[in-house]
């Protein structure tokens, strides 16, 4: 199971998903009404190292951040 | 050197005695922080030690600012930025606060510290910059006793929508 957490502003509890991909995880939260609307803005970790790109193979217990827009000070 | 942290796919060592990120709940206590700063490198031959303090504004009818942060990936940025400044022979430094910030109070101090003035001058502009954009903080609006999300000031961090 791969753990996801919504930061910040979005307000959403983490769920757990059994997925192997990004592709299968941007499936499942684009039909989340709770979130589809953020993911244009956010930036998106994986075990808190930010990633660029969805060619990323998830393992068993990683934890997959969203990260909405930011603003510090 | 040890490896500490990860940031964007790339490892970063950074000497685990240089400075950390420093959190605290609440309005920073400006004098007390910069006080220990120069205390702390005012013998350690930095020619230059710039440091800004950012204060909360009242406008919009706000009673001051909110906000979150996301520890583990904050202290990946910071030490991606200690080790930047380390090739440079100087250090950053950095406290910031945790939840609800009063108008006039401070949320956000940064300063570098550095053999040249040139360098500390333009490091300070980009190292605050990179933290507007790219640090894992949210900030809040606090107005009407609400808490309303800063949207329209915030930045997307670099690689946003991958998911969308």
């Amino acid at each position: 199971m791969v753990t996801v957490e919504f930061l910040g502003p979005i307000g959403k509890e983490p769920m757990k998903v059994d997925i192997k991909s990004l592709d299968e995880l941007a499936t499942i939260l684009k039909n989340d009404c709770d979130v589809a609307n953020w993911l244009e803005s956010c930036a998106v970790a994986i075990n808190d190292v930010m990633v660029c790109s969805k060619e990323v193979q998830l393992q068993d217990g990683d934890k997959v951040s969203l990260l909405p827009p930011v603003c510090g000070g | 050197m040890e490896i500490k942290y990860h940031y964007c796919l790339q490892c970063v060592e950074v000497d685990v005695n240089l400075p950390k990120v420093e959190l605290y709940n609440g309005a920073l206590e400006v004098e007390k922080i910069t006080n220990q700063w120069y205390n702390d490198f005012k013998n350690s031959n930095y020619g230059a030690i710039i440091t800004f303090v950012g204060v909360v504004r009242d406008e919009d009818g706000i009673e001051g600012l909110s906000f979150d942060i996301y520890e583990p990936i904050l202290n990946a940025w910071f030490d991606s930025w200690q080790q930047k400044a380390q090739s440079q022979n100087a250090i950053v430094l950095m406290a910031h606060s945790i939840g609800d910030v009063p108008n006039h109070t401070s949320s956000y101090i940064a300063a570098v510290c550095s053999p040249k003035r040139r360098v500390a001058l333009e490091m300070i502009d980009e190292f605050v910059e990179d933290f507007k954009h790219n640090a894992p903080i949210w900030k809040y609006d606090l107005k009407d006793g609400k808490r309303i999300y800063a949207r329209e000031r915030s930045y997307e961090i670099n690689g946003a929508g991958i998911l969308a």
